[in-house]
């Protein structure tokens, strides 16, 4: 628990619902009859309502980006870093809506929903889910919000495709795309780590095809185990280096004795599968990384992204991390010529970071420096009376 | 603004689409845009200039300019610039080619090496020439190829580069009578307007 709320914090927040009992249909062919989006807002919105910005989340994220829903809790939003008063994402000036994708896990509809047609959990049932999906549903939230136009959308990984897919699919809905750390489709290193985390979960004997709950229970194991696998390729094997060592938690390696080690690094991985297991729908898991999989922004373009992007209207801010393998600087820098070719604005940054692929939660001095100047930009056009 | 800009304020046509390797703090595409409503993109490496460029709205690439231009498409640009970066290029010839060939028109601006002070540095120590404007030891120096006027011109004859203008300002950075009459020996700063 902080001993009290830092002043840069966007302080106690509550999650809201909002219900949607319009049909919608999915693009693979399924309809959900009405379903849920939770979601919270940090800041206000502007009496021109032109300050809005929306945050996509990442394969494990949620709503909860900023602040902290009791004086209890012992950490903040998961964007804290970069969401709040003075923070690259200033809540004095913008009006932020972060929300819980359906097929989530964290209040949104999604596989640990009661089915209305069956009355027991969506489970496995649950209808497989694009990136477009969730574009289609955030949007749904933008106008029960009733926001005209995103100053920004903004994520980080998955969460880019899903801003990406904003610029390109509803190109008069936002101002500026923030694409941080993400590809316009993932390469085959990329799915196969994903599909080693569907079998580590399909695995578990208390999988049960994907109906665990209606046999109360998690396949808590299989899903820890995911996360482990995940969790290295989020790192770099210099961060680690940097993190863990060769640091033993227990045991030594005396000659003559035989006690059992432990390395740091062994408990730090199974520490985070555990806590994953926990808090994390297995079926929800598995609908995300496949989601991720499927993930080709040019696909319905002639698998041309300069075409793709020639139907966007808005300025890009386009960011990579030198040590992240999973979305290297080479994916993103696929995007900025992507976006060179097809004449949108477009700026770019390589940031020297250790942290891998997580250094987009990070704070790092570059990445929030150059953050805040873009956000800064884009408060300034707003300021002036002007959308662009 | 500095001064030694103000000649491809006025090459720039008005609201051209216009990239410049090497931006630095973004200085001249404010200016460009402020002042002709050109539609600008820079490329930098340094971390800081990328920052200030972003600050200020400009576009701005992370890019080095010593490594492959090719995610630039033929003519996207209606015209190239690169102010005091040529001398620091590995291979200043080969990036001469790729803004001719990105650019309908390009700008090229690099410190006269041949200009009476270097000359006269060289000529009476035997050392190659420490400024206030070249303030670097030779061994120690991001510029790596130091050229004249003259060394200039006879590479663009060579590479078969039009020269559309060309104007050489002094040590105060402005457009003097003594430096257009002889620019090799009276330039400090060239400013090449060419094409291919």
């Amino acid at each position: 628990m902080p001993s009290q709320i830092p002043h840069d914090s966007v302080g106690l927040v509550c999650p809201r619902v909002q219900h949607f009992d319009r049909p919608i249909r999915l693009s693979c062919g399924r309809e959900l009859a009405d379903y849920d989006i939770v979601y919270e807002t940090y800041g206000e919105l502007n009496a021109e309502r032109s300050n809005a910005v929306l945050i996509c989340h990442a394969l494990s994220g949620h709503h909860h980006a900023a602040g902290y829903h009791s004086p209890n809790d012992r950490k903040a939003g998961w964007w804290d870093d970069y969401i709040g008063p003075g923070k690259p994402i200033d809540t004095r000036h913008f009006y932020v809506v972060s929300l819980n994708n359906i097929g989530g896990c964290h209040g949104s509809t999604g596989p640990v929903s009661i089915n209305p047609e069956t009355g027991r959990p969506w489970g496995p049932d649950f209808p497989s889910l694009r990136c477009r999906d969730w574009v289609a549903t955030q949007r749904e939230l933008m106008k029960a919000l009733d926001i005209p136009q995103w100053a920004a959308v903004i994520g980080g990984s998955l969460g880019g495709m899903q801003a990406m897919r904003w610029a390109v699919e509803h190109p008069d809905d936002l101002r500026h795309c923030v694409v941080i750390a993400s590809a316009m489709k993932l390469s085959a290193q990329n799915i196969a780590f994903n599909e080693i985390a569907r079998q580590a979960i399909t695995a578990d004997p208390n999988f049960h095809d994907g109906r665990y709950l209606e046999h109360d229970t998690i396949p808590d194991r299989g899903l820890a185990l995911a996360r482990m696998v995940g969790h290295i390729t989020y790192l770099s094997a210099d961060g680690m280096m940097e993190k863990f060592g060769r640091d033993l938690k227990a045991g030594d390696f005396t000659l003559g004795s035989d006690s059992e080690v432990e390395f740091q690094v062994q408990s730090y991985l199974r520490y985070q599968g555990d806590a994953f297991s926990k808090s994390f729908d297995a079926n929800s898991y598995i609908l995300m990384t496949r989601a991720l999989d499927y993930f080709d922004l040019a696909r319905e373009y002639n698998d041309d992204p300069v075409q793709a992007f020639r139907r966007a209207r808005c300025a890009f801010l386009v960011l990579s991390f030198t040590t992240d393998w999973r979305f290297s600087p080479a994916r993103s820098r696929e995007i900025v010529n992507a976006l060179i070719g097809a004449q949108r604005p477009v700026s770019y940054a390589q940031i020297e970071a250790s942290h891998g692929h997580d250094a987009f939660l990070v704070p790092i001095p570059r990445y929030q420096a150059v953050f805040s100047a873009y956000m800064q930009r884009i408060r300034a056009e707003f300021a002036n009376g002007g959308a662009n | 603004m500095r001064l030694d800009l103000a000649p491809i304020l006025r090459w720039v046509r008005p609201g051209a689409r216009v990239l410049d390797l090497g931006c630095g703090d973004g200085t001249l595409l404010e200016a460009l845009r402020d002042q002709r409503r050109a539609e600008g993109l820079g490329i930098e490496i340094d971390a800081d200039n990328i920052t200030a460029c972003i600050a200020r709205g400009i576009n701005v690439i992370e890019q080095d300019l010593n490594e492959s231009l090719a995610n630039f498409e033929n003519r996207s640009f209606d015209t190239v610039v690169m102010t005091l970066a040529l001398q620091a290029l590995r291979y200043p010839h080969r990036v001469l080619d790729e803004m001719l060939r990105i650019g309908q028109e390009c700008v090229v601006t690099f410190p006269n090496f041949g200009h009476w002070r270097a000359r006269w540095y060289l000529g009476s120590r035997g050392r190659m020439p420490v400024s206030k404007f070249l303030p670097y030891t030779w061994y120690d120096t991001p510029n790596i190829h130091f050229c004249t006027v003259d060394d200039f011109e006879a590479l663009c004859a060579e590479r078969n580069i039009r020269i559309l203008d060309r104007a050489v300002v002094g040590a105060d950075n402005r457009e003097s009578p003594l430096a257009r009459l002889w620019p090799n020996l009276f330039g400090v700063t060239a400013i090449y307007h060419i094409t291919r």
